[in-house]
This record gives C-alpha cells, structure tokens and sequence, in this order.
C-alpha cells in the first residue's frame, strides 16, 4: 500500500490543456440551513482500453456514491443523460448537462498501459458558466489502486465545491461484534469509508473494545482483554504485530495519540480510582493528570496538542472538562441538563463531539470547545462514541437497539444533524473511528 | 433457586451467630462443615444428583451466593450485599485456592468507557469488604468489565438489576 502511494504522489500530474478557469460561481457553503445539494452528471468514465472498462465503470461508481453520500451532491442518473462522452478530450456540448439542470459535470477516463499501469483521468466542469472547474488531474498506478483514485477525485470535487478538504479517502477502524448480546464476540475490522475492502486484524478469541488511528495512519491503539484485564495495545497495521503499551496487570483503557503521535493518552485504575495517565509509548514511561478520586476518562487531545478534554463525574455527573496537556487545573465545558461523556476533539479544532445521556435517552451531540453552542444532532434509545472524519465536517458513532435482539450498527451523520445514514457492515459493528486523510 | 435461597439462609443465619460470638476462622470452618448434612437434606444438589460439597466452587456459586448487586449508577455495598460478602469473606478463607477474581460489572445504560470505570468501582468495593473480613489483599484481582457481558438481555429495569454486579470467581477450591 505505502509503495501503491508513492507511485501515485510521484505521478500526480495537473493536465496543461483548457483554458484557466477564472473565479467559479459554481461553490457549495457548508451552512447551518436547509440546502440543495448540487446537481451533478459524472457519465461513465471513457475506457480508452478494452482492459480498462470494467474499471472506468467502476471508478464512476465509486465516485458518485462517494459525492451522494456526502448529501452535498446528487445525482442525475446516467438513464436521463442526453449526451455522450465518448473521448475525454472531445470539446463538451454543455447544452446537454444545462438541459438537465446539472451544475457540476466530472468527466474522466481510464487506460491502461503496456506495462500494465492504470491511467486514470479527470476534468471537473461549471455547466453554466461553460468552464472547467479547476485544473484536470491525472493518476498512474496499479491497477489495484483504482478505488483509492476514485476517492481522490471525490475529494477534489467536493475540495473544489465546498473549499473544505475532503475526507473519502480515508478508513474506518471498528469492532465487529458476533454472537448472542450476553456473549458478544468481538473483533478488531478495518474498511474503507465507504465500507469497501473490509479485512480483519485480530481473532474473536478474547474481548477488545474501542480502536483508535496513530496520526500516520500506521497503527491503532486499542483495547484488549487479552490477559485478563484490560490494557492498552498498540497494532501495527503493516505486520500486524501487538504489544501491550502498559504494564502487565495494570488496568487501562480508553486510549488517544496525541497529535504528535509521540505520546498517549489514557485512563488508568488504581484502586478503585479512575484516573487520566500521559504515557510514553516508546518508554512506558508515565504521568498522572488528574488527581481526583473522582471517575476521569474519555480523554482526547486538541489537534494543537496543548489542551485535553475529558469526561469527569467530580461534580457527581459525569461532565465534560478541558485541561492544559501537562495537567493542572480544568474547566467544566458542559452545563446544559443530562450527562456528558467521550469527548472528542474536532481535527479543525473549533468544536468537540460528545454523547449526551438525557431523561433515558442517548444523543450525539457537538458544542464549541468553551461549552457554548451546543446542538445534539442525532437521539436514540443507545448510541454513542463519536468520531470526527479527517475533515471535521462529518461524525460516524455507533447505535445500539434496545432488547434480548438489540444489536449495535455503525452510523455517520454530519455536523449540521443531515445526512444520518447507517454504514453498511457484514456483521454488527460498534466503536468506529475514523483515519486520518489517506496522503 | 429456592433450594439455594433456603441454603443461602442457613448459612448467613450460621455465620451471624459465629460472627456475634467473636469466633475465629477455624470455628467458622467447622461450622461450616456441619452445615454439610443440612444442606444435603435441604436437597441442594450438583448435575450429578450429589449433594454439592461445601468445599467446592458450585456450592460457593450456588449456596453461598458469588455476586452482589448495585443501585443504578452507584457502587456503595447495600445491606444485603454486605452480608453475602460476609459469607464469602468466610467460605474463601476456609476453602479457596489461589486467587480471586472479582469482576465489576454495569448495565447498558451508559458510556462505554465510564461504564468501565464504575464497574471497577463496584469490584474494588467488595474488594475492600472482603479485605475488611481477613481476606487477603493480594488473593484478590479487579475485573471491570462494564456493560460488556450482560447476564440478563432484556432493556428493562428487570433484567438491569441483574447485570449491575460484582462476581467473585474463585479460581480453584478445596473440593474442586
């Protein structure tokens, strides 16, 4: 994969043809009303090579759902198309798009070439301004890497439309669950965002709970009962390796990376205490944060690494907190009725998603990094856990339904409270967490 | 359950009494093992038909009683719990082996994280109990394993009653 990726940096290359696109009408404001998702006709890509066809109809697939399912976008179906694109270089009769009232038109095509590379390109259009939308863009590599490529056009879409970095090239780690709801199995599942290419990184033989990405994407922290008890284990997705982060026998969890990648963030049990730890992965070196005797947990680092925010029922509720990253005093965030837990810190920094527990039932929610603005986007009998995607525009958390048969299901919504949908999942799935941006 | 729930008397009534008469360990074991052929004409008996050794982990399950329960989001010992766990206290240290687990548990209701953190709270509450009444300290492992492995499956305040708990596992006994 990392190989796939170089290639395919080296290779990124802006097409010189077309005329520069002067400053576009044509953008989509992510605002806090009711919105109309920007009509788009994406034609099946043109397969210049007779090995490239199933491919071009894929990545045309691919892309259009991506853009869909962001609810930002939607699609005119090919079946209403009256044009053709039939050579990617051909001049386009925007008569044939405006007709339909598409705004945006993706064109692309795919070969492949003697030596068996994917040629992947594309061209982003203004229908109504009759103007390419930027620069077309060109991808070369393994023909294996063709849904990445899909997933980088996506992100230029929507980058271009919205001004907001994309986040569809990016993973989703969870915990896919089997079995009866008092012997829940569980194991550690990796799937693309949009639910493709799903592989399995542990057995189901001992209970895990609660992955979490390192900053590089090259590893996962998570949860483990491996030994016992619980305790902090660090995967490395290239060997699949494990090992625990903190001492046998000690009990931990709920683990974070600090931005840096250089330190995690944890909760650890003395006694009867839960407390929050900063330990040295490298080391095993550790520091004590709070103090309290209360329960501390939840914690998660601000992408600036300078502030943690974390759950406490000091107050004898349990209650969001921030505080500096070295420890020391911390403020209460949450004021409004209810109970506040796992906190995370939005990737742009100006908000932090929580679940709210309130008159017996379970929201998720986001607020300003102070307290204020608080706005629950989604309620139901149980869901929590909340995920930012790399873009800080959309959350995945998990939901699960109530009685004997009740089962958890992997959900994303975005941070207005549109576009709730389910993730699709072979099996039950809870505590998703999102990667960061696939470079 | 009845069977277990008349055991589970006779013995807490035995053990008040030893209690109240400052009694030391070894007198509680012989109570204990009187109560032998009480319990076999009370009729508690194993999978096999044989009435249950007192020595052996069953009998410590199913007579004695291995867990407590707990108000909704608390971990505080109420009266009843204390006094199984007085029974416990006495029937480990008379015939328990190796260590002890003492897994914390909490119902749905709740984050998952925090949930961890209170079922902790719950085991090291007995813990502590169990420490109180000579056991010792380092026999004795927390578990907490949060909402994660619920006895009883229904959403309701009927089946959550259940699942907030403490279970005290006895690795190896006596009488196996």
């Amino acid at each position: 994969m990392k190989q796939v990726w170089s290639v395919l940096a080296a290779i990124f290359l802006v097409l010189g043809a077309g005329p520069l696109a002067a400053q576009s009408p044509l953008r989509i404001t992510i605002t806090e009303g009711t919105r109309e998702p920007v009509a788009f006709a994406a034609p099946a890509f043109v397969a210049e090579s007779a090995r490239a066809a199933t491919i071009a109809a894929d990545l045309t697939d691919v892309v259009t759902a991506n853009l869909t399912g962001s609810g930002l976008f939607r699609d005119i179906p090919a079946t209403a198309h009256i044009g053709r694109i039939t050579s990617f270089d051909a001049p386009v009769r925007f008569s044939d798009w405006s007709l339909l009232d598409a705004q945006l038109l993706i064109t692309g095509s795919a070969t492949t070439t003697a030596d068996g590379q994917l040629v992947v390109k594309f061209r982003l259009w203004d229908v109504f301004a009759q103007a390419e939308l930027g620069a077309g863009q060109q991808f070369v590599g393994p023909s294996s890497s063709w849904r990445r490529m899909a997933h980088r056009i996506a992100d230029i879409a929507y980058e271009r439309l919205t001004g907001e970095p994309g986040y569809f090239n990016s993973r989703i780690a969870f915990v896919s669950e089997t079995g009866a709801k008092g012997q829940r199995r569980k194991r550690l599942a990796v799937m693309d965002q949009d639910g493709a290419n799903l592989s399995y990184l542990t057995g189901d033989e001992t209970l895990l709970l609660a992955p979490r990405w390192s900053p590089d994407n090259r590893k996962i922290l998570y949860t483990s009962y491996a030994s016992g008890q619980p305790e902090v284990v660090e995967l490395d997705l290239a060997t699949r390796a494990t090992r625990p982060l903190t001492a046998l026998g000690q009990v931990a969890f709920a683990p974070r990376y600090s931005p840096d990648g250089r330190q995690v963030v944890l909760s650890a049990n003395e006694g009867s205490n839960t407390d929050i730890y900063l330990v040295d992965p490298a080391t095993g070196a550790r520091r004590r944060l709070t103090t309290s005797p209360a329960i501390e947990t939840a914690p998660s680092f601000s992408p600036d690494g300078r502030q943690i925010v974390f759950e406490s029922d000091r107050s004898g509720t349990q209650q969001l907190y921030v505080m500096p990253a070295t420890g020391g005093a911390a403020a209460r965030i949450s004021s409004g009725p209810g109970r506040y837990g796992t906190p995370v810190w939005s990737p742009r920094g100006d908000r932090i998603a929580f679940t709210k527990i309130n008159e017996g039932r379970f929201h998720i929610g986001v607020m300003r990094t102070d307290g204020s603005d608080e706005r629950l986007l989604t309620g139901s009998f149980l869901e929590e856990a909340p995920s930012w995607a790399p873009n800080g525009r959309v959350l995945t958390f998990f939901r699960e339904t109530q009685g004997a048969e009740g089962a958890p299901q992997i959900w994303s919504v975005d941070i207005s409270g549109r576009n709730l949908r389910p993730l699709p999942t072979p099996a039950f799935a809870s505590d998703p967490a999102w990667s960061g941006l696939i470079q | 359950m009845s069977i277990s729930k008349l055991g589970w008397i006779l013995v807490a009534a035995l053990a008040l009494t030893a209690c109240s008469r400052g009694e030391n360990a070894d007198a509680l074991f012989q109570g204990q093992t009187s109560l032998e052929d009480e319990f076999a004409a009370a009729g508690a008996l194993g999978p096999d038909g044989q009435p249950l050794p007192p020595t052996s982990r069953a009998f410590f399950q199913q007579v004695i009683g291995d867990r407590v329960f707990f108000s909704v989001d608390q971990h505080q010992l109420t009266p009843e719990a204390t006094a199984v766990l007085d029974q416990q206290a006495n029937w480990l240290l008379a015939n328990a082996a190796g260590t002890i687990t003492i897994e914390g548990h909490a119902d749905e209701q709740g984050t998952r994280d925090y949930n961890i953190a209170l079922s902790n709270r719950r085991a090291a509450a007995v813990r502590d109990y169990l420490v109180t009444r000579g056991v010792p300290d380092g026999r004795l492992t927390l578990v907490p394993f949060g909402k994660e492995r619920p006895v009883e499956v229904c959403s309701t305040e009927a089946c959550y009653s259940k699942n907030r708990r403490a279970v005290t596992v006895v690795g190896s006994a006596i009488g196996s």
